[in-house]
């Protein structure tokens, strides 16, 4: 396992592109937390916003980019027939997805952090500007506030669970620009579908299958009665998420021919 | 000319000989009426008088076939032909009913559009075609007729120390608003023409308050209107009807409404109190386009996940031959690059605007027939937006296509360019409607990126007169629809124009 890891770091640490989509996660995460944080305004009832999610919704882009660091991880080698020879080094083949998934899950969990911090210096310099001053009763996010630390852990792992989710998907489709719309459509079509459905019945179950909207529940820090999940329950269903495209791509890869 | 046929042709041939690619863009199309077909049946609505079920109650029509709310207090005669109705308003207040932040008080507020003035109207029935001057609370004089025409007259407030007087002249179809602040010196604040006046009509006196509206952060992202009872009172005098009108008492209808809540229950029942030469008039209600009710565009909720697959195929057409090295062929065999790269636009917009077409073009109609079926009001509209929905949602798909492959060319690398290409399309959109993005940021999102286009989508248009929140989330975009396609197209003819560019720049 150990040399499998070594190979898989190699390989993705050479690959053209990987310090690109690295730099991509924290530019794309910090950019739109900025471009939203600026255009935030107080009304005169009050600030309903949540000052912590407001700062991490970067990660609604980022998340894009995090996947396509995974689809190059996996999916590229699928292109180039470059997975024979990993499978003729390595002819275990759980072993070749599991250094994988360890490889690009610790990337993400780096570049990831990164990101998440950044986005939270950005916020924490624009959202004064709108109004949310300690003096109006809206503490910016600090980590040492213990709301604002759990968002951004969870932020990271949700990110973590994107690569996953993104790993997965390359090795089941073989095929990259395919796996990076099927991923893409998995995270951004259910929350637009969750509001194009009237019923609010409707709504809450679609919002619980959605693995954007429930990996992200764990970003608020208000009006939390309001969620359909916990935010650890909501991390868990995007968990569920990776999982249930794991096993198979684990189940196809090894049956398969490559 | 000859040499773009034959390369027509042959970019053709790549691309449905290239494995998957037509079935893709077939499994886009059934995707989309697939998952229209699930969500219009899933939807029910019925509503019952005590233990039976009955047809749910639908708002009445305007002259123009549009739904309409039509509520208002009227105080009214017959006029037959030609006349002239005047009045001075004196005052103008109101009660708003449990607002924010406690919703625990009534406040004496007059709602910003509450209207109290004069009206010519085909009849007391509701969606009757009309003609209304009257002073509002907050917008000044208005003149509005056939509720989705409107024209403003001098701002401004009316109180005991400045009264505004209406007048209101009936000359045929043509009924001519004027307002002054002494009863002598007249300004005409516009031309109303009401598409359907019989030669014999109501005219009177009217008063109408909208709910008070109010817009909280929803829950899940998005947000949530709230609306209020609220009540206006107009006090009229020097009230002169001339023409052939006729006498006697006024007649008293309460438009399209009952006195239904515990305000007019108990406090203030919505009417008239005539006092000699004074009239208190007391009247809730709104006379304005509805926007109750189901958007057809609604029935599309596949369009996004049909879109991503080809955003794929789009950009698969011309990534798929760099990794396979058939770009190096296709460009011996097409010197002009340029040329090339359009012949590839054309086979791909073509193939996404068909896809689009064979999906909107099933999924409206039969969608709109099951919401129907189902007891869902979906508002009526014209059959010329219903084919601008259907055509225009296809050939924004068509484009998105023709932007996707673009941006393959450019990035040359499948996943970048499908990101690129769903960051600037559904992503805009998804933060538009369903996350904590502010609503400014949502507007500005969907004015200055390819989602844009999407505007072609938008049934209802937000109509000046209508009181509501009109937000992304509720399916109203920040551009008229033809100027957010324009955007799109833009995009997409930048995309292109960049792509060939550096097509002829780049080794292959």
């Amino acid at each position: 396992m150990r040399r499998a890891l070594h190979a898989e770091w190699t390989k993705l640490a050479t690959a053209r592109g990987t310090a690109w989509l690295i730099f991509g996660i924290v530019a794309a995460t910090a950019a739109l937390t900025a471009a939203v944080d600026a255009t935030v305004r107080c009304t005169a009832l009050g600030c309903d916003q949540d000052p912590t999610r407001l700062s991490l919704t970067g990660v609604q882009l980022g998340q894009a980019v995090v996947a396509g660091l995974a689809i190059l991880a996996a999916g590229g080698e699928f292109g180039t027939g470059m997975i024979r020879t990993t499978l003729l080094a390595v002819p275990r083949r759980t072993t070749v997805l599991a250094a994988k998934a360890t490889v690009v899950a610790g990337l993400t969990a780096a570049a990831g952090t990164v990101a998440v911090l950044a986005s939270l210096l950005v916020a924490r310099l624009v959202l004064p500007t709108a109004g949310f001053t300690a003096a109006h009763g809206h503490p910016l996010p600090s980590l040492t506030a213990g709301g604002t630390v759990r968002a951004a852990g969870g932020a990271v792992l949700y990110l973590v669970l994107v690569a996953l989710i993104a790993l997965a998907t390359a090795t089941l489709v073989r095929d990259s620009a395919v796996a990076t719309g099927a991923v893409l459509a998995l995270l951004y079509v259910p929350p637009v579908a969750v509001f194009l459905v009237s019923d609010p019945d409707w709504q809450t179950w679609l919002w619980r299958f959605s693995p954007m909207d429930t990996g992200l529940a764990i970003l608020s820090t208000t009006h939390l009665a309001d969620l359909p999940l916990t935010g650890w329950a909501g991390l868990a269903v995007t968990a569920g998420w990776a999982v249930a495209l794991l096993l198979p791509a684990a189940a196809l890869l090894a049956h398969r021919d490559p | 000319m000859r040499e773009f046929g034959y390369l027509l042709r042959a970019e053709w041939t790549k691309f449905r000989t290239l494995r998957g690619q037509l079935v893709a863009a077939t499994a886009a199309a059934v995707l989309v009426v697939l998952l229209g077909a699930v969500f219009a049946a899933g939807n029910h609505s019925s509503c019952s008088e005590g233990p039976k079920e009955v047809a749910c109650p639908t708002p009445p029509l305007g002259p123009g076939g549009e739904a309409v709310a039509d509520t208002f207090y009227f105080v009214h005669r017959t006029l037959s032909g030609d006349g002239t109705v005047t009045a001075r308003l004196t005052s103008l207040t109101g009660v708003i009913t449990y607002p924010p932040p406690n919703h625990d008080t009534i406040v004496p507020r007059v709602e910003g559009l509450a209207r109290a003035g004069l009206m010519v109207k085909a009849g007391a029935r509701p969606g009757a075609s009309y003609a209304a001057l009257a002073m509002t609370g907050t917008h000044g004089v208005r003149l509005a007729w056939d509720f989705t025409h409107e024209v403003a007259g001098a701002p401004g407030r009316v109180s005991g120390a400045a009264p505004r007087w209406l007048r209101l002249v009936r000359a045929g179809d043509t009924l001519t608003g004027y307002e002054s602040v002494d009863g002598h010196r007249w300004t005409r604040v516009g031309v109303a023409h009401p598409a359907a006046l019989p030669r014999s009509v109501q005219v009177g006196l009217f008063v109408s308050s909208p709910g008070d509206v109010t817009v909280e952060q929803g829950s899940l992202g998005g947000s949530i209107e709230q609306l209020r009872f609220t009540q206006a009172t107009g006090v009229f005098d020097r009230v002169s009807v001339a023409g052939t009108a006729a006498g006697g008492d006024w007649r008293r209808d309460y438009v399209g409404g009952h006195a239904a809540t515990d305000w007019e229950k108990y406090h203030r029942p919505p009417g008239l109190v005539a006092s000699g030469d004074r009239l208190t008039i007391s009247g809730s209600g709104e006379i304005a386009p509805s926007t109750d009710g189901f958007h057809l565009e609604g029935v599309l909720s596949g369009l996004y996940v049909g879109l991503i697959v080809l955003i794929v195929v789009a950009v698969l057409a011309v990534t798929a031959e760099y990794r396979r090295g058939v770009i190096a062929t296709t460009l011996v065999a097409g010197p002009r690059r340029g040329t090339v790269l359009a012949a590839k636009a054309v086979v791909v917009g073509a193939v996404g605007f068909v896809a689009g077409l064979v999906a909107t073009a099933v999924t409206v109609p039969v969608g709109v027939h099951v919401l129907r079926g189902n007891g869902i009001y979906v508002l009526p509209v014209p059959l010329g937006t219903e084919l601008r929905v259907v055509v225009g949602t296809a050939a924004v798909v068509g484009l998105v296509s023709v932007l996707a492959l673009a941006l393959g060319a450019v990035f040359r690398r499948g996943p970048v360019a499908v990101i690129a290409a769903v960051a600037v399309t559904v992503l805009p959109v998804l933060l538009a409607t369903a996350s904590f993005v502010p609503e400014g940021l949502s507007r500005w999102l969907l004015r200055i990126t390819p989602a844009a286009g999407f505007a072609v989508q938008q049934s209802i248009p937000v109509y000046p007169n209508a009181v509501g929140h009109h937000s992304p989330v509720d399916g109203y975009y920040p551009l008229p629809p033809w100027a957010g396609f324009a955007v799109l197209c833009g995009f997409a003819g930048l995309a292109l124009a960049l792509a060939g560019y550096l097509l002829r720049r780049r080794d292959a």
